[in-house]
């Protein structure tokens, strides 16, 4: 008998017996995470009366962050909705503007734990696996049937695994290792399948490091990431006072679809062009100059402490480009007092950066740094699609917040490595 | 019935519905007037009930915002026909009740102009004259589907 993936066993345990791959089985998540959107899925609940209440309300997250604080009316009617909501159904783990985005602000409620089960209308929900959680993305009518019967189904996916080995040299990043990963098997590349990634370089891995890398699978079609349950993420679950979990591990003998390899240390910047997350390029085999009007920094994928702290440690004493912008958010209001703190906003404010509020920003092309035709914008964040970010005439290129910051010194793409 | 044929792979979710609108109104008519707006611009003024979508791999991909699934569903789109979708797409179309066929060889096949009849009964696509069959869904999905949707399908069991 094969052994088992590590979503094999998280989903064979909820149900109480061995599933195999393929199989379709019905579960309870943990939790079920809705941002903006919970204003649009509170009126589907209409289909089952008037003044229904949710079935489980200690398993709902509601998170402001999408379009906080509001920009527009129907922004501020939504929030108005969602804020009614929560009282209504006494919903607990809810935020509202200026907490934080969602992915960041979920783990620091102390809820992403290994062996959880979270859904979330988002798709970036991925991101737990970081935590060794199962995590996915699913739309608005699906929360809707979660919070009326707490339940639904998933089939037990196929998986991909990639063996991390070394560690990354000077001026490489976790962003560098997922874009180039990417790039490698397409944005299709790990559609419907779980990603698990092993080996002796995930020590070297921070678990901020594993949130950027794991946020992205959904970029190559993931359905979920898993990172090992390993004492770099055990003395951050004790540091944030989590101390009962159920760690899962897939068998080295269970049926992997592929096995991948990346030696950390070999990974160059990477830079995503527009219009694809899968359309990378090491940052020394272009044909430059690449002149660019935006940097942003931030986003569920990069608008930690750590990434704000290495776009400080390049623009001390700098300033940025007479033709850039640099907008910086930091993920959450957590980060924001630690990078305030640490004199961390002062060094980006000194060189020329505009602090935003905690929350999703221009990423999703709503408030806050949208872009005219013909602008071009190098962003942290880990989508590049057309329109995405205003102008379907704009350009975004995705990078590390190192090439960020080293690109809006210059006001074109740059290297970090050359300014470290 | 008309086809829209898209010969793109990795058509996301943006084009289909620009992340600007997802947090506007919810209503039909707003939904029904940005869909596929960055992708095809005529789309909203030209599509009719029973009309089928045509396009590559990996259809759907990125945002699990659910207006691209649920726009084609208030247009009475009969189906989508690409050579793959998303997974978070094809999940949002089953609650919409939004049929999506996975054929690869027949978007191969496929050229303008080519008559395409869905008979999802009978699990077969026509198109220009030949015949590509499509297998059941697991039950638990063709459930939804046959409920009209994840919600009408919950009302009846929850």
């Amino acid at each position: 008998m094969a052994g088992q993936t590590t979503i094999q066993k998280i989903l064979s345990k909820r149900v109480g017996k061995e599933l195999q791959i393929g199989e379709i089985a019905f579960v309870e998540p943990d939790y079920i995470l809705t941002h903006d959107n919970t204003a649009a899925i509170k009126k589907k609940l209409k289909t089952f009366g008037e003044g229904v209440k949710v079935k489980y309300p200690e398993r709902l997250v509601v998170i402001i962050d999408h379009v906080a604080p509001a920009s527009k009316e129907q922004d501020a009617i939504n929030h108005k909705d969602i804020r009614e909501f929560v009282k209504y159904n006494e919903i607990k783990n809810f935020t509202d503007v200026g907490h934080g985005i969602c992915h960041q602000v979920l783990p620091e409620m102390g809820l992403a734990s290994p062996g959880k089960i979270i859904v979330g209308s988002d798709s970036h929900t991925c991101t737990y696996g970081a935590f060794g959680a199962f995590s996915t993305g699913i739309d608005r009518t699906e929360a809707a049937g979660l919070w009326i019967s707490g339940k639904t189904w998933f089939k037990v996916p196929k998986t991909i695994k990639i063996n991390l080995t070394g560690s990354f040299s000077k001026g490489v990043y976790a962003k560098d290792l997922i874009l180039k990963i990417i790039g490698d098997i397409g944005a299709d590349g790990a559609n419907y399948r779980s990603v698990e990634y092993v080996g002796d370089g995930i020590k070297n891995l921070t678990v901020s490091e594993r949130m950027t890398i794991a946020n992205m699978a959904i970029e190559m079609g993931g359905k979920c990431a898993f990172f090992p349950v390993d004492d770099v993420l055990k003395n951050h679950l004790l540091a944030n006072n989590i101390s009962e979990w159920e760690a899962f591990e897939g068998d080295i003998d269970a049926e992997y679809e592929s096995i991948l390899n990346y030696d950390l240390s070999k990974i160059k910047p990477q830079v995503a062009f527009p219009h694809a997350v899968d359309n990378t390029k090491d940052i020394d085999a272009f044909e430059g100059p690449v002149k660019l009007n935006q940097g942003l920094i931030g986003t569920c994928t990069n608008g930690r402490l750590d990434d704000l702290q290495i776009a400080a440690s390049i623009l001390k004493g700098k300033k940025i480009h007479p033709d850039m912008r640099l907008l910086v958010l930091p993920a959450s209001r957590s980060i924001y007092m630690d990078a305030m703190k640490d004199g961390t906003l002062e060094i980006l404010i000194e060189a020329g950066a505009t602090i935003l509020p905690p929350g999703c920003g221009p990423c999703l092309g709503a408030h806050q740094g949208v872009m005219a035709p013909g602008e071009r914008t190098i962003s942290t964040a880990n989508r590049n699609f057309k329109g995405r970010m205003g102008s379907k005439e704009a350009e975004i290129y995705l990078a590390s917040p190192a090439t960020v910051a080293a690109s809006a010194i210059t006001g074109m793409i740059s290297d970090p490595r050359e300014v470290l | 019935m008309a086809i829209f044929y898209y010969d793109q792979n990795d058509i996301n979710t943006d084009l289909l519905f620009p992340g600007k609108y997802t947090y506007g109104s919810t209503e039909p008519d707003f939904i029904k007037e940005h869909l596929f707006e960055d992708l095809d611009p005529e789309f909203s003024k030209k599509v009719q009930a029973g009309d089928i979508v045509v396009a590559g791999s990996n259809f759907g991909c990125g945002s699990s915002r659910e207006h691209p699934a649920l726009g084609m569903k208030l247009v009475g789109v009969k189906a989508v026909i690409a050579k793959s979708f998303s997974r978070i797409f094809y999940r949002s179309a089953t609650n919409q009740g939004l049929l999506l066929l996975e054929l690869p060889e027949l978007v191969d096949f496929y050229e303008e102009g080519m008559d395409v009849k869905v008979d999802a009964l009978k699990g077969e696509v026509e198109a220009g004259g030949k015949v590509f069959n499509f297998p059941p869904l697991p039950t638990e999905m063709q459930n939804i589907i046959d409920d009209g949707g994840l919600l009408e399908h919950l009302k009846k069991t929850y």
